[in-house]
């Protein structure tokens, strides 16, 4: 197998006395859409911001395309903040409250990246947002600021302004969770269309039907701790452990 | 109606003096404010993202700006500065007090403004690769301007306000103006309520201005 | 240059300048209980159904507001003798304009107050039979008063640091009397400092006692 785009070893991280990660072992091929599930509290969230440097983790390494991320190689210094700046740029990420800027415009949002971060001519820039804004369907919204956009608008925005900058990974961190349900649809089609496009995604989310059919495999975090993982359909359909059962059964007998 | 006496002839005959304590007014408002407020936009970025030492010391001058009246700070600057053999005139001993004092209250407005900006914007600056002064430059300080602007045109109808207690150490600005008017032809109540007036007249207005500019930036809030 | 300091004048003056700064409390708390009953009136005006009422309210506030307050100190002390009002001294005139003036703010403070009212008191207090009055007296303005709590103690707070301009009309109050003691012994920075020193720490050991009121009395919205 190639080298693993992602690879996370041993990760732990703690808030005060209360250890979050407990030894987190992944590894994600490039190309692939892993989806993470889990009760609240089980981890999954802090895991993801701890792969953008959101969150510092106190033991444990991780790697993104065979860099490491965060800390000095060898030590647990953390690297300096241009460096930390220049990682964070190669690994888009989607939240779950869209953090749009209020002050920005549909298109300023996408192309401040580019811009500021990677330097690119501005219209160079904005002819690669007004690409991905057609992408997520919101050509038509590229001079509207957010207050004047749904929640399902600006959560594509927001997506648009994560894969603009042709990450080598997105986090999608339970992307739809604060949506109105009859928005959450718009927002789903568009991962899938970035899934289908051979997007490596790490996506953190409660919509079950999504994971089944979008992702190539299912990681189960419980405590702390990875508990299970494997293809969607073996996962969800027949979990080993009592746990992901009984997890699985609050989403009301979707797939038997 | 215009013999000597009357309001209207002594107006007049004093439109010099006058005219210069309102144009002393005016460029004392003018530059305590934008000293203040370079004050306070450096020292709320600093309250907020300093390292502790510098945290610290801004802290206690805030504070203690904030527990001291005006005219003590004008007063003790009149005097202190003088004593240190700095030759000094009333106006820039002035200038130090209330610009000292506009710039302790704009860190604390800015500060506040700062860390009212919600955390989701510092991540997804983080997380499209902004250093940390490009978020400060393109994500909070744009934003924290736009709510730091109602506080900010409430302090600077306070400057204005405020100018006038550099006439007790003698700078002649529009009330030591009318003072020295009066002083003269003796209407007191009549130069006293015209320049109250002057004084209402331009504070409403900068209000109504604030009033305005807000309402138009008030979508781009969170 | 090496500043000598040297306290002991000071110290000799100690206790004029605790007895100014005495003063000034209590004209910034007599000003403060004038004027809340100003506020207060001023505040039921602005919601009067009578346009004119409202109009004189608002014309009173913004005035007020946007006025330097020396100036208004000079117009009170200096002006109404003008129109045949003699029979004010010094203290009374200084009271009577920084009433005026907390009034205004304390409107707005009142004002602010009233509106964030939620209206299930109200309605409990219709509920249980009370008449209109009965109404504001028990129900609203005990709940207004504890919401606007806060900004009653900041304004306090500002009024006291406000009694230092009544030395422009020579009320010994700290501020006039620590310029005398430096007039008098040139210990400029000894005199300044203590007097400093002791508005800061006047000034937090008020709004400490009132955030222990606050505390207290607390109401969960």
């Amino acid at each position: 197998m190639a080298q693993p785009l992602l690879r996370a070893i041993d990760v732990h991280k703690r808030f005060g006395a209360t250890e979050v990660l407990k030894g987190i072992d992944l590894e994600v091929q490039q190309g692939e859409v892993v989806a993470i599930i889990g009760a609240s509290g089980s981890g999954k969230t802090t895991f993801l911001r701890c792969i953008n440097l959101l969150e510092e983790f106190h033991q444990g390494e991780i790697q993104v395309d065979g860099e490491r991320i965060g800390y000095t190689e060898g030590t647990h210094r953390r690297l300096g903040e241009t460096a930390i700046s220049a990682q964070r740029a190669k690994i888009g990420m989607v939240f779950q409250s869209y953090n749009l800027f209020p002050h920005m415009t549909a298109e300023q949002n996408v192309t401040l990246g580019l811009i500021k971060v990677q330097k690119r001519p501005k219209a160079e820039a904005v002819e690669t947002a007004r690409r991905w804004l057609d992408r997520v369907g919101l050509s038509e919204r590229r001079g509207h600021y957010p207050y004047q956009l749904s929640g399902g608008q600006q959560q594509r925005v927001a997506i648009a302004r994560a894969v603009a900058m042709e990450p080598k990974l997105v986090l999608f961190d339970e992307v739809t969770s604060a949506l109105d349900p009859e928005l959450v649809a718009e927002v789903l089609a568009v991962m899938q269309d970035l899934a289908k496009s051979g997007m490596t995604m790490l996506v953190v989310s409660h919509e079950m039907l999504f994971v089944r059919e979008v992702a190539t495999r299912v990681v189960f975090m419980e405590g702390g701790r990875i508990a299970e993982q494997g293809p969607p359909d073996a996962l969800l359909v027949n979990p080993k452990s009592e746990r992901l059962a009984t997890f699985l059964g609050r989403f009301h007998g979707v797939f038997r | 109606m215009f013999e000597p006496g009357s309001f209207l002839y002594e107006a007049w005959a004093a439109r010099y003096g006058l005219l210069a304590g309102l144009a002393t007014t005016a460029r004392l408002s003018g530059i305590t404010i934008v000293i203040g407020s370079l004050i306070g936009i450096l020292g709320g970025v600093a309250l907020s993202y300093g390292p502790w030492p510098v945290r610290l010391l801004l802290r206690g001058y805030v504070d203690a700006v904030r527990g001291i009246p005006v005219l003590v700070l004008i007063l003790f600057s009149y005097y202190g500065l003088a004593l240190l053999g700095i030759q000094i005139s009333p106006f820039t001993a002035g200038v130090v007090a209330l610009g000292g004092f506009c710039g302790a209250h704009m860190s604390e407005t800015v500060r506040g403004a700062i860390e009212s900006i919600p955390i989701g914007q510092t991540e997804a600056g983080k997380a499209i690769g902004l250093t940390f002064w490009q978020r400060l430059r393109y994500v909070l300080l744009p934003q924290a301007i736009r709510r730091l602007l109602p506080p900010w045109v409430n302090t600077a109808v306070e400057m204005v306000k405020g100018t006038t207690l550099l006439s007790i150490i003698g700078v002649v600005e529009l009330l030591l103006a009318t003072q020295q008017t009066i002083a003269r032809n003796y209407l007191v109540l009549q130069f006293y309520f015209a320049a109250g007036m002057l004084y209402v007249l331009v504070n409403f207005a900068i209000s109504q201005l604030g009033a305005l500019i807000e309402r138009r930036t008030a979508h781009f809030r969170y | 240059m090496t500043y000598q300091f040297n306290f002991d004048v000071i110290f000799r003056s100690f206790d004029k300048m605790l007895a100014g700064l005495w003063l000034g409390l209590w004209l910034a708390a007599l000003s403060l209980a004038i004027g809340t009953v100003i506020g207060l009136l001023a505040a039921y005006g602005r919601q009067s159904r009578l346009a004119p009422l409202r109009a004189v309210v608002w014309t009173y506030v913004e005035i007020i507001r946007n006025c330097p307050i020396l100036l208004l100190i000079f117009f009170v002390y200096f002006g109404l003798p003008e129109l045949g009002i003699f029979f004010l001294g010094k203290i009374e005139s200084f009271v009577i304009t920084l009433s005026i003036y907390a009034g205004a703010y304390l409107c707005e403070v009142f004002r602010a107050g009233l509106a964030s009212m939620p209206a299930r008191y109200v309605e409990a207090a219709k509920a249980i039979g009370l008449r209109p009055v009965q109404r504001q007296v028990h129900v609203v303005l005990p709940v207004m008063f504890r919401i606007t709590l806060p900004a009653l103690s900041n304004n306090l707070i500002s009024l006291f640091k406000d009694t230092s301009l009544a030395a422009a009309i020579a009320i010994p109050e700290l501020t006039f009397v620590t310029r005398q003691i430096n007039a008098n012994t040139f210990r400029v920075m000894e005199s300044w400092l203590t007097a400093s020193a002791l508005y800061l720490v006047t000034c937090y050991a008020i709004a400490w006692l009132l955030r222990r009121v606050e505390r207290r009395y607390a109401v969960i919205r």
